[in-house]
């Protein structure tokens, strides 16, 4: 049962799993295609659509004006997201769609606009927002434990720095789509590639001016999401419904590649300043950082993901002074969004900056002063967020993989090779990782399930989490199929459906199995309690008499298949359909005072990295990976080994060659595969030992004791960066923090390399 | 004048399809999916990075039947003309079970979002008819056009080695009925013409090398299409006419390769998979590189006569070919002319090249025995990625003296350009490393690269200057390292 395969494993193989693209279409399909702003600030002084509007096949378009309801997308409701917008804030920005009956007739007329544009100073960096005083898009978030300003003054070393962080593409391979039905009244059908059903319900509804029952979503499976199918699939579902209610034919819409990327929201850039004071020892006494984020022309996501940034500072780590603060800053650039990690990834990453910068100061292997710095189990376990941090296990679980990766003796002959002062040197980190499980926003951490059995005992499994590849209807039906000991393929995983499971959370915060496996479980218990009772009341048994076994149902000494049984207990007209609820007990968070318990538990793990880098053109590759990772009691530990090794290649892909540019114009230069490079195949280690920490379980009542998985080994790749930076180091003999930002690509490692020849020069 | 048809065939799985109404930009991908609504491919890029609708093309060659992988989305319909296209609906066995490399995708949970799936399930079927027993770095070469951003690819990996634990190739239909298809195939080789206008555009497929010549002499202005791996993107991303398009992938008297003691003379129609073999044996120098150039899908379509007719400054070919001296041959109707290779780059977007030209053959010289000779390609990612640069280096040393030295760089200028100030600084001095530091400098006076999203400008300059340093330590290397070694990756791991 553990080793169950992905439930669409032969779909995806044999090419026959359907994604929304897949589907057979209705007669009288329309396309529907994105026209992009060329500006990056500025407003429209006008738009004249005729060239379009005449261009062959073409059926119509659609402006502001065209919607019904609200011009806005804004999933905090802040209404700075306009569907098509007039004020211009970047570059590739909707501001019409065109419908046409093919889809390469609407891609060509899109191109065919004339527009006038009032140009404005644009900005897309970071640091100038920080400088020109930008607005933000959203409130700040402090978090403060101690006096960490008083606490630096007194601390015996300090040091201050600042650490630049790349933003990432989620280069799902399915790019965005949507699809709308009209249906009768109001009525309006939406499949959207979308890990968020029920806001683009919500979406759909206000740009309809429609109530939100009127609308139906559907989602059976994405190409992969990552974050950016939480809030972005919101545009094209809208489109698609607006047009679709327009012309009452079908519609479709799927933008290119390239105006995916260049229209769609990424991960947050980050600017970090720091400033830490510790001892001899290496123990932090106080940390100050500041997190200016990168967050495009609106919200979005932003605010919870600048919290998350700050919330994952710390790591692993016990600051008994710290203050944090973020600045999530305005730019000219889209929206940034959603994406594995969720702000969490550029908050470690920043955290871990500066052990690097203590151990290079103290001329000690940043391990050791991470070892010094871990929170502890009974005191020093207070976050910067005032949580305890009660299931500690980073000291265990690092001292395992220590000695299982066989770290010091490897970094030992590294110490060694490197001597020689060759054109290759090489570099080892073992990075650990801390990760908080739970939406910040407490009320998300709620999820149903609906649970049919028909008479001939198969069932029919519905919840409200959506699968983007993560296995997550796999794991959901090997619970339910555990809850009746049936075989898995008694049951029917179906699409994501808002008329079957309403009000759901975000597929999100890899919370996906703990939220919806719970509910799932809680409508099995429903109906077995039934039939429980049906059971002992047919049957004049006690409820201990009854028991689910391997397809069947021991009632006293008579045995039935499970099918009989269902059978028996319809005909005694028990009810065989249940919805299930979950809430995520014990969670509480207060932004105003940055006081709680946000998270229910924590997931860890910890990688030991080694890589070679080539001193004469930076380029790299990483000889070994090892890593050992807490997923609790595992569910499936195929399936979570899988989320373990692409969540680390994804995030060494964020770290090393994956890199967004923009250029003076403000346009995204790095929008397709041939110039965005995510890893290959011959990109992933040369060795990539992966272990599962088999010993832990989840202390908290999660589903089977397991822990969510989607994010937190994403991370994991930070021993990736460390281990450059230490190949780097070399040159100066270990004495100066390299201070290597990211992305770390092959011209980052030269040019910080170059840049450390010349600090030793000094 | 050879008979004009106003149709093409081809095979499609395990049914002949006849066409006329083709028009000269309708790619494969399209024709699958909405057409035929075969939609086990699918579209991740539509530029032919991504894999995910790797396609098996098999055509005939030097009167042989292969099969190639193929990125549908960039290879245009009517360049299929008597070729066989296999996609993934063709696998599956007739009594539903899975064909093995399916299997082995499954046992090792080789997918997640499953949307690459199909096209890498296409690229390790075309591994194990060749290969049934690869190792690491074969796969991994072989999967270089196939991204997955979900699995890490650990577990892709796993499956391609224990593919043949399930099956041998010999079992496999398109290994037992290769001789039936190809006779079909051949049928459908009328030597006829081509020649197609449908919705505006307008495309021939030439009988023959002549009938080309003449058809280029008639259409001066034709884009010429060999392996569309970049006249696809014009119109998969620009939506460009190419009318006329002449699609020349089926001129086998341009896909000859003829070695002659001191040279190498191949067909502007030659694939860079093509070459591998001969460069093996003459220029092994090249090897490594090689297999650098875009991923096996494009190496399989792409032509090293596209590679420098289409006269980028970031190709990967020409560095390397200016370093050998090679010499292309032009031709326009029954006129042909000879020009050094470096002299066919004038300036960016500008070659000696006139309406009505094309290029028929390279001739590449063979480095002689104490030649050294490298290139090197730099590039944000190892495998297919667009070099931010590209340095070749050729040079003849006698009794430690530099005699004679040509270096060439891609992604330096706005062509493949010579470093002429630091080759005339090197001639003549000593073979030392004082003095290719000394003409390192130079470098600056030969070129004055851009700052792009590949790489800067300060980057680009000071690696040319530091490429320089590589060539002299490893060919005078005593073992040490000078570039990362793939060791790991050349063991079978599992």
């Amino acid at each position: 049962m553990k080793r169950s395969n992905h439930d669409s494993a032969h779909k995806h193989v044999t090419g026959e799993a359907i994604y929304i693209d897949d589907m057979v279409e209705q007669t009288g399909l329309l396309h529907a295609y994105l026209g992009l702003s060329e500006i990056a600030n500025g407003k429209i002084k006008s738009l004249d659509l005729s060239a379009v509007q005449s261009a062959s096949g073409v059926v119509g378009v659609l402006t502001g004006d065209d919607i019904p309801g609200s011009n806005d997308i804004s999933p905090t409701g802040k209404g700075d997201d306009p569907v098509f917008a007039q004020d211009i804030d970047f570059h590739g920005q909707p501001i019409f769609a065109v419908i046409a009956e093919t889809r390469a007739q609407a891609r060509y007329a899109a191109t065919l606009a004339k527009v006038e544009y009032e140009k404005q100073p644009h900005l897309t960096d970071v640091l100038e927002a920080q400088k020109q005083n930008y607005p933000m898009v959203t409130e700040p978030l402090t978090l403060k434990r101690g006096d960490a300003p008083a606490a630096l003054e007194k601390s015996a070393q300090r040091i201050k720095g600042q650490m630049r962080i790349g933003g990432q593409d989620h280069f799902y391979l399915e790019s965005h789509i949507a699809m709308a039905i009209p249906g009768e009244d109001d009525d309006v059908l939406v499949y959207s590639s979308t890990q968020h059903p029920s806001e683009v319900q919500h979406m759909v509804s206000h740009a309809l001016n429609i109530p939100s029952n009127a609308v139906n979503v559907k989602i059976r499976r994405m190409g992969g999401g990552f974050g950016g199918k939480e809030t972005q699939s919101n545009l094209f579902a809208v489109i698609a419904a607006i047009a679709a209610k327009k012309y009452n034919k079908a519609v479709k819409i799927r933008p290119d590649r390239d105006d995916d990327m260049i229209s769609t929201g990424k991960r947050h850039d980050f600017v970090v300043d720091y400033d830490v004071g510790f001892n001899p020892d290496g123990k932090i006494q106080a940390f100050y950082a500041n997190y200016a984020a990168r967050c495009g022309n609106s919200a979005d996501l932003s605010g919870p993901v600048t919290d998350r940034a700050l919330f994952h500072a710390d790591n692993c780590y016990y600051y008994p002074n710290v203050l944090l603060q973020s600045e999530p800053f305005k730019t000219n650039t889209v929206s940034n969004t959603a994406f594995r990690g969720f702000g969490g990834p550029q908050g470690m990453v920043g955290g871990e900056r500066v052990i690097e910068e203590i151990a290079y100061a103290l001329g000690r292997d940043p391990l050791d002063i991470r070892k010094a710095n871990f929170y502890g189990t009974e005191d020093r376990n207070i976050t910067p967020y005032h949580q305890t941090v009660d299931d500690n296990i980073i000291a265990k679980l690092v001292d395992q993989l220590e000695q299982s990766s066989d770290y010091q003796k490897r970094r030992a002959a590294i110490l060694e090779f490197n001597k020689k002062k060759g054109i290759i040197r090489k570099g080892i980190a073992l990075t650990p990782v801390k990760f908080g499980i739970s939406f910040t926003a407490t009320w998300y951490n709620q999820a149903g399930a609906l649970v049919h059995i028909y008479t001939d005992g198969s069932i029919h499994l519905n919840h409200g989490g959506t699968e983007m590849g993560q296995g997550l209807n796999t794991k959901v039906a090997q619970v339910l199929a555990h809850e009746f000991q049936v075989d898995l393929d008694q049951i029917k995983i179906t699409a994501t459906d808002t008329s079957k499971v309403p009000n759901t959370s975000a597929t999100a915060a890899s919370s996906g199995t703990d939220l919806n496996g719970m509910a799932t479980a809680n409508a099995a218990e429903q109906i077995k309690t039934r039939l429980i009772d049906f059971a002992c009341e047919e049957y004049k048994v006690e409820k201990e008499a009854v028991s689910f076994s391997m397809n069947s149902v021991q009632v006293g000494d008579k045995s039935f298949t499970f099918k009989e049984f269902i059978s028996q207990a319809y005909m005694a007209r028990v009810q065989l359909s249940a919805a299930g609820f979950y809430k995520t007990p014990d969670i509480h968070w207060d932004r105003a005072t940055g006081k709680g318990r946000p998270f229910y538990y924590f997931a860890y793990g910890a990688s030991v990295s080694e890589v070679s880098i080539d001193t004469l053109t930076g380029e790299y590759q990483v000889d070994r990976a090892d890593i050992l990772h807490d997923v609790g009691n595992s569910l499936n530990s195929e399936i979570d080994k899988g989320q373990i090794e692409g969540g680390f290649v994804q995030g060494q892909g964020w770290l090393t060659t994956e890199e967004l540019w923009w250029d003076k114009e403000g346009r995204l230069r790095t929008h397709a595969p041939s110039t965005y490079k995510i890893p290959l195949a011959s990109d992933r280690p040369r060795i990539f030992n992966v272990e599962l920490a088999d010993w832990s379980e989840n202390r908290e009542m999660t589903i089977k004791k397991s822990k969510a998985v989607g994010e937190p080994p994403f991370m994991l790749a930070i021993s990736v960066l460390e281990a450059l930076s230490m190949a780097i180091a070399s040159e100066a003999d270990y004495k100066i923090c390299p201070r290597l930002d990211t992305p770390a690509t092959p011209e980052c490692v030269l040019m910080t390399l170059e840049r450390l020849k010349g600090e030793i020069d000094a | 004048m050879p008979e004009i048809r106003d149709h093409i065939n081809f095979l499609l799985n395990d049914k002949a399809v006849r066409l006329t109404d083709v028009s000269a930009t309708a790619t494969l991908l399209d024709y699958l999916r909405l057409e035929q609504r075969l939609c086990g491919t699918k579209e991740g890029c539509a530029e032919g990075d991504c894999g995910a609708c790797t396609i098996l093309v098999g055509r005939i060659s030097s009167n042989k039947l292969v099969y190639e992988t193929v990125n549908s989305c960039i290879r245009f319909l009517g360049s299929l003309d008597g070729c066989h296209i296999v996609t993934i609906e063709h696998l599956k066995k007739t009594d539903g079970s899975l064909h093995p490399v399916q299997q082995a995708m499954v046992d090792h949970h080789g997918s997640q979002c499953g949307f690459c799936t199909p096209g890498i399930v296409m690229s390790l079927y075309a591994l194990w008819m060749e290969n049934p027993k690869p190792n690491n770095p074969d796969i991994e070469t072989a999967l270089q056009g196939n991204l997955c951003r979900c699995t890490g690819y650990e577990p892709i990996i796993h499956a391609a080695q224990a593919i043949s634990n399930i099956d041998t190739p010999d079992n496999d239909p398109l290994v037992k009925e290769r001789e039936d298809i190809k006779k079909q195939l051949s049928s459908f080789r009328d030597g006829a013409r081509i020649d197609i206008k449908f919705k505006d555009e307008h495309f021939i497929v030439p009988a023959s090398l002549d009938d080309f010549a003449d058809i280029r002499a008639k259409y001066p202005n034709s884009i010429i299409v060999a392996g569309s791996t970049d006249v696809g993107l014009w119109v998969t991303k620009h939506m460009r006419s190419i009318s006329p398009a002449i699609f020349i992938s089926n001129l086998e008297e341009l896909q000859k390769i003829e070695v002659t003691p001191d040279r190498i003379s191949i067909g502007a129609g030659v694939t860079y998979n093509e070459m591998l073999d001969v460069l093996a044996k003459h220029i092994p120098q090249l090897n490594d590189f090689w297999n650098r150039i875009g991923g096996m899908q494009v190496r399989n379509m792409g032509t090293v006569g596209g590679n420098i007719a289409n006269g980028s400054p970031i190709g990967d070919t020409p560095p390397a070919l200016i370093a050998l001296g090679a010499e292309l041959d032009l031709r326009r109707g029954n006129k042909q002319r000879k020009l050094p290779i470096e002299d066919f780059f004038i300036d960016y977007g500008k070659q000696d090249r006139e309406a009505g030209d094309f290029l028929e053959q390279i001739h590449i010289p063979i480095p002689a025995p104490n030649d050294l000779f490298a290139v090197y390609k730099i590039s944000k990612r190892r495998d297919e990625d667009i070099s931010a640069l590209c340095g070749a280096f050729k040079m003849q040393i006698v009794d430690g003296v530099i005699k004679d030295a040509i270096i060439a760089f891609g992604g330096m200028a706005a062509t493949p350009k010579r470093a002429t100030s630091v080759e005339q600084s090197m001639v003549g001095k000593p073979w030392t490393k004082e003095t290719l530091s000394n003409s390192a400098k130079l470098f600056e006076e030969d070129y004055a690269p851009l700052s792009d999203w590949r790489a800067s400008s300060e980057y680009r300059m000071l690696v040319a200057k530091n490429l320089l340093h590589r060539f002299f330590a490893e060919m005078t290397s005593k073992g040490d390292d000078v570039q990362l070694t793939r060791e790991a990756a050349m063991e079978d791991v599992e």
